[in-house]
C-alpha cells in the first residue's frame, strides 16, 4: 500500500505539533557527520577493485571539427588499455530533471573543453600520461562566444507586460534607471564530478557524484544505449552540487562505456580544471532595472529585462526575473528575458538559479532608489510588501518579509545606521552597513520514500541524496518522530535507485518533497499500528518505542511480528502551485569596511533573518544559510569566471584563478529563523531553505559599501580596481 | 620503487610508480580514502595529511619523497573517530557535504602544534611567539582549507572549543 499525496489544499492540521517524541524542530547532530570526521564516509572516486582501470578525459582546445591524428600511438602506450571516441559521450552535463541524454559526440567541439576522448589504462598515472600525449587536432570554426555579437532570442513565455512603464517612469517622482551586470560563476563544489562504472554483461552499475538519482538513471541509460531497468546508479555520499551535479555528467557516461567496452570496473575522475568547463556555470547576466516611485517611495512602476546566453541546444536559461515577479506590488510591469545563443561552455542551474543573480542586482536597485527617495531602505521594503501576487492576483500561502525585515534589523542593530554615506571612518577604512531582501520562489517535486520497521528500529530508504543539505540528519528525525522512537533507532539509507524514487536534491525542494514522502511513509505504518490496537492514527501515541492508547499501552517489540510493518509515501505537487503563490523571504544585513587606499573589502559580519515554514532541524538549516551567505560574498567580492573574448574559454579555470571565500573572507554570521509555518507546502508546514541564503546576499555586501565609502558598483564583483574607480572623487 | 613509510602507526613498504602522488598512494594504494582530492593542485586543501606532525598538501607530493616518514590521515587522528576535536566538528555542524573535513581536521591538528611551537602567521603582530588561538589566528591558518558548503563558522567554533576545553590538546597532538 501507499500513501498518496497531491498537494491540493492547505494543511492546517500541524500534526507535527501533536506528536510525542519531540525530535522534529530539534537542534540535532547530522548522523552521518561522525562518518565524515572519521573519513569513512565513501564518495564516487572511493569504491576499491583489483582490476580496476582508470579513465582521463581529454578536452578540445578550440572551437569546431576534431580529430586524434596520433590515436594509434597513444594506444599502444604502456598501460594503455583505450581511447574511447565514442559519438556517446555527452557534450556537457545534462540540465537538472532532463531526465534524457543530453547533447552528445565528439567529433565536433561546440565550446572549448568539450571532452572528445577517454583514454583508459591501468593505473591513474599512465591514463594521465597518455591523455597529455593524445594529440587533438581542431579545423577552428568561427562561432560566437560574446553575449553581444549575436541577435538573441526573446522567448515570449518569459515575459510580462503591465500597464505603460515608460508612462510610470516620466511620471515617477523618484526613478532608478541602470544596468547591471553580473559574471559567469560555477558551483565547485569540493568533489570533483567522478564515476565508478561496472559492467556485468547486462547490468550497469555507476557510483557517481550526483544529485538527482531517478533522472541521472534514465539520462544515463539514454546516452549509452541501455534500457534503464539495466541502469543502477549509486550516490551515497555526494561532495557538494549545488546545482552542478543535477544532470548526468561528462565522467560518468564515459566511465560506462569504458566499462561495457572492456568489459572491467572503470574509473573516471574529472580534473578540477574540466570541472570548471564541462559542466554547467551560471550565466553572465546583464540586467537592465528600472523602477519608478512615488514622493513616499511606494513603487508605481517596475522593469527588469535581463540577457542571459547558453549553448545551443539547451533549453536551460537562467530565470533571472522569477523573484521579480512576485517580490514587490507595482502596477506597471515590464519584465523580459533575453538568450544569447553562443559557445561558451554550458549554462545551467547554479545555487538558487534566478533569484541568486536577479534579486541581487534587484535589491542594489532598490537601495539606489531609498537613497534618491531620502527613504531608509528597511521602510522602502516594507512599503512595497504586495498583498497578492501582483501580476496573477493569487494570494501568497504565507508571506513572512516584514518579520523578516524587523527581527533581522533590531538584531542587527539597524537603527544605529549612518543614513549618509562615508560617515564612519577608522584610518584608511570607511564603515558602512547595508541591507537587502531575500526571495526565492518554493517548490514540491514528485517523491517516493518507504519506511521498515521492525523490532530493532526503523530503515527509510530513498534514491533521494544528502549533497551536505542534511537528508540524513531530517529524514530521521521526521521517522523518528512519527514512529516514537529514539534517533539511534533509526537508519536512513539514500543514494541508491533502487530505493524508492525521491526527489533529488535541487531547487530547495529536497525536504519538502522527500520529506514528505518520508512523513506520509510513517503515517502509513502509524495508522498499521493504530488498527493493532483499535485505534484510530489520530488517537495513538507513539513514544520511546511504546504505543499508547487510551488505558492501552504497548511496547512496539510488542505490537511487531517477525515480519516488519512498511510504509510507502508518494507525494505529488497538486493544485496548491496554481491557487497560491509559494515563496521564501528574508532580509540580510551586513557591515563592511573598505579601504580608502586599495580599494579591498572586507565583510565584518552579515546577518540573515529568514522565513521557511517549520525549520526541521535548526543545526543543519542554520549551515545552509551560512553556505548562501558566503555565497553572497564570493557573488559580491571575489567570483567571476572569465572568458576569453576570442574563444570564450574560461581563462580562470582553477581555484587559484576562481576566488572562493576562503575562512579568513568569512566573518562571524548570524542567522534568525522567522517563526512560520505554511500550511498550502504540506502536512509539515516545512518549505525549502538551501536556497534563500544566497538570494540578495550580496547585495546587502554591495549595499554597505555604497554606505561605507560612496562607491556604487553595479558590475559585479566588487573587485578593488571597480571600487576604486566607483569611489567618489 | 620501493617506498617504506608508515602510516597511522602502521609501516608499508610499497612498490610504487614514481609518479603517484602521496595522496593517490594513499586512496589507491593503500585503501585509505579518508584523504581528500578536491583539486590535485594544492589549492584546496582537501588532501591535507600530516608528515612527521606537520601538515602538507599530500597531492603536491609523491609518495616515493616519502621514505621513512611518519604519516597521519585522518583515519588516524583517533582510535574510534570520536576525538574531542572530531566530536566538536559534528556538534558544531563543521560540515556539511563532508568533503574537505578530513582536510579541516588535519589542518587544525597542525595549527594546534603551530600555535604551541609558536609559529607566526600572516596575521600575527610579532614574529616572536607565543601566540594565542585567536579567532583571526585561526581564520588565516585555516584559509588553506577550503570549504565551498562554508562551513567556516561551525568549523572554527569546533577548533576554538576544542581549543579551550582540551588544554593538552596541543601537546597531545605532538
Amino acid at each position: 500500500m501507499t500513501f498518496d499525496l497531491k498537494i491540493d489544499e492547505p494543511h492546517p492540521e500541524h500534526r507535527a505539533d501533536g506528536l510525542a517524541q519531540g525530535v522534529l524542530e530539534q537542534d540535532n547532530d547530522r548522523p552521518d557527520g561522525w562518518l565524515k570526521v572519521a573519513g569513512t564516509a565513501t564518495y564516487a572516486a572511493e569504491e576499491q577493485a583489483d582490476d580496476m582501470l582508470h579513465g582521463f578525459l581529454v578536452r578540445a582546445p578550440k572551437i569546431g571539427a576534431v580529430s586524434c591524428p596520433n590515436v594509434d600511438d597513444v594506444r599502444a602506450m604502456e598501460g594503455v588499455r583505450s581511447v574511447l571516441r565514442d559519438p556517446r559521450m555527452i557534450r556537457n552535463a545534462a540540465q537538472g530533471t532532463a531526465n534524457e541524454a543530453p547533447a552528445q559526440g565528439v567529433d565536433r567541439a561546440a565550446y572549448v573543453g568539450q571532452p572528445v576522448a577517454l583514454v583508459v589504462a591501468e593505473s591513474f598515472e599512465q591514463a594521465r600520461h597518455a591523455a597529455q600525449a593524445l594529440v587533438v587536432s581542431v579545423e577552428e570554426e568561427d562561432k560566437p562566444v560574446q553575449p553581444d555579437a549575436v541577435e538573441p532570442e526573446k522567448p515570449e513565455d518569459k515575459s510580462t507586460e503591465l500597464g505603460d512603464l515608460d508612462r510610470a517612469m516620466s511620471e515617477a517622482a523618484f526613478t532608478v534607471d541602470a544596468v547591471y551586470t553580473t559574471p559567469s560563476m560555477v558551483s565547485a563544489a569540493m568533489e570533483p564530478h567522478a564515476a565508478t562504472a561496472h559492467w556485468d554483461g547486462e547490468t550497469l552499475t555507476l557510483r557517481g557524484s550526483l544529485q538527482m538519482l531517478k533522472f541521472n538513471r534514465n539520462e544515463l541509460a539514454d546516452s549509452v544505449g541501455l534500457d534503464p531497468k539495466h541502469v543502477r546508479v549509486l550516490a551515497p555520499y555526494v561532495g557538494g552540487g549545488f546545482g552542478s551535479k543535477l544532470g548526468i555528467s561528462a565522467d560518468c557516461v564515459a566511465a560506462a562505456l569504458a566499462a561495457m567496452e572492456l568489459k572491467q570496473p572503470v574509473r573516471v575522475v574529472q580534473h578540477r580544471r574540466n570541472v570548471f568547463e564541462v559542466n554547467t556555470r551560471r550565466s553572465e547576466t546583464r540586467q537592465h532595472i528600472r523602477l519608478a516611485a512615488d514622493t513616499e517611495g511606494r513603487l508605481t512602476g517596475l522593469g527588469h529585462e535581463a540577457l542571459v546566453s547558453n549553448l545551443p541546444e539547451e533549453e536551460f536559461s537562467e530565470p533571472v526575473i522569477q523573484g521579480s515577479h512576485f517580490a514587490y506590488a507595482a502596477s506597471n510591469r515590464t519584465l523580459g528575458m533575453k538568450v544569447a545563443r553562443i559557445h561558451r561552455s554550458a549554462a545551467g542551474s547554479v545555487r538558487a538559479p534566478g533569484e541568486s543573480v536577479g534579486v541581487t542586482a534587484f535589491e542594489v536597485a532598490m537601495d539606489e532608489l531609498a537613497q534618491a527617495a531620502g527613504v531608509d531602505p528597511v521602510n522602502l521594503r516594507l512599503r512595497n510588501i504586495p498583498e497578492k501576487d501582483p501580476e496573477s492576483g493569487k494570494p501568497f500561502s504565507s508571506h513572512r518579509l516584514e518579520a523578516a525585515l524587523r527581527q533581522g534589523a533590531d538584531a542587527f542593530g539597524w537603527s544605529h545606521r549612518h543614513a549618509a554615506p562615508r560617515q564612519q571612518r577608522e584610518g584608511e577604512w570607511w564603515i558602512g552597513t547595508g541591507m537587502a531582501a531575500a526571495f526565492r520562489v518554493n517548490m514540491v517535486i514528485e517523491a517516493e520514500a518507504r519506511i521498515s520497521l521492525t523490532r530493532d528500529g526503523a530503515t527509510v530508504m530513498s534514491d533521494m541524496t544528502d549533497i551536505g543539505t542534511g537528508s540524513y540528519a531530517i529524514f530521521g528525525q521526521i521517522a523518528a518522530e512519527l514512529l516514537g522512537l529514539p534517533l539511534d533507532r533509526i537508519d536512513a539509507q539514500l543514494g541508491d535507485t533502487r530505493f524508492p524514487p525521491g526527489s533529488g536534491s535541487g531547487g530547495s525542494f529536497g525536504a519538502a518533497s522527500t520529506g514528505t514522502a518520508v512523513w506520509l511513509a510513517g503515517m502509513e505504518i502509524r495508522k498499521q499500528i493504530a488498527d493493532r490496537l483499535g485505534c484510530s492514527e489520530a488517537e495513538l501515541t507513539l513514544k520511546d518505542g511504546k504505543a499508547t492508547y487510551a488505558n492501552k499501552r504497548a511496547s512496539l517489540r510488542d505490537l511487531l511480528s517477525d515480519e516488519p510493518i512498511t510504509g510507502h509515501g508518494h507525494v505529488e505537487p497538486g493544485e496548491a502551485a496554481e491557487k497560491v503563490r509559494q515563496a521564501t523571504f528574508g532580509a540580510h544585513f551586513a557591515e563592511v569596511a573598505v579601504s580608502d587606499v586599495t580599494g579591498e573589502v572586507c565583510v565584518r559580519r552579515m546577518l540573515g533573518s529568514f522565513a521557511a515554514g517549520r525549520i526541521l532541524n535548526p543545526r543543519t538549516a542554520t549551515s545552509q544559510c551560512h553556505g548562501g551567505m558566503t555565497w553572497g560574498i564570493g557573488m559580491a567580492l571575489t567570483e567571476e569566471l572569465t572568458h576569453d573574448r576570442r574563444d570564450g574559454h574560461a581563462v580562470n579555470r582553477d581555484l587559484a584563478g576562481y576566488h572562493l571565500p576562503v575562512n579568513a573572507d568569512v566573518p562571524p554570521l548570524e542567522v534568525h529563523f522567522v517563526e512560520e509555518l505554511d500550511d498550502w507546502a504540506g502536512p509539515m508546514q516545512a518549505k525549502g531553505i538551501g536556497e534563500l541564503g544566497i538570494c540578495g546576499a550580496g547585495a546587502s555586501i554591495l549595499n554597505a559599501v555604497y554606505n561605507a565609502c560612496g562607491a556604487r558598483v553595479r558590475d559585479m564583483p566588487a573587485t578593488p580596481d571597480r571600487v576604486l574607480a566607483a569611489l567618489p572623487s | 620503487m620501493k617506498t617504506s613509510f608508515t602510516v597511522n602507526g602502521s609501516p608499508f613498504s610499497i612498490d610504487l610508480d614514481p609518479r603517484v602522488t602521496l595522496l593517490d598512494a594513499l586512496r589507491d594504494h593503500l585503501n585509505l580514502t579518508g584523504s581528500k582530492k578536491g583539486c590535485d593542485h594544492g589549492q584546496c586543501g582537501a588532501c591535507t595529511v600530516l608528515v612527521d606532525g606537520r601538515r602538507i598538501n599530500a597531492c603536491l607530493s609523491l609518495a616515493v619523497m616519502h621514505d621513512g616518514d611518519e604519516i597521519t590521515t585522518v583515519e588516524g587522528l583517533s582510535e574510534d573517530g570520536r576525538s574531542p576535536l572530531q566530536s566538536a566538528f559534528v556538534r558544531h555542524d563543521g560540515m556539511q557535504c563532508g568533503y574537505c573535513t578530513p582536510g579541516q581536521l588535519c589542518s587544525a591538528t597542525a595549527v594546534f602544534r603551530e600555535i604551541a611551537e609558536g609559529w607566526p602567521s600572516h596575521v600575527s603582530e610579532t614574529l616572536d611567539g607565543p601566540y594565542a588561538l585567536t579567532r583571526e589566528e585561526l581564520a588565516e591558518r585555516m584559509s588553506g582549507n577550503i570549504c565551498r558548503c562554508s562551513c567556516y563558522p561551525g568549523i572554527n567554533a569546533a577548533i576554538l572549543e576544542t581549543a579551550e576545553e582540551d588544554a593538552g590538546y596541543a601537546e597531545a597532538a605532538e
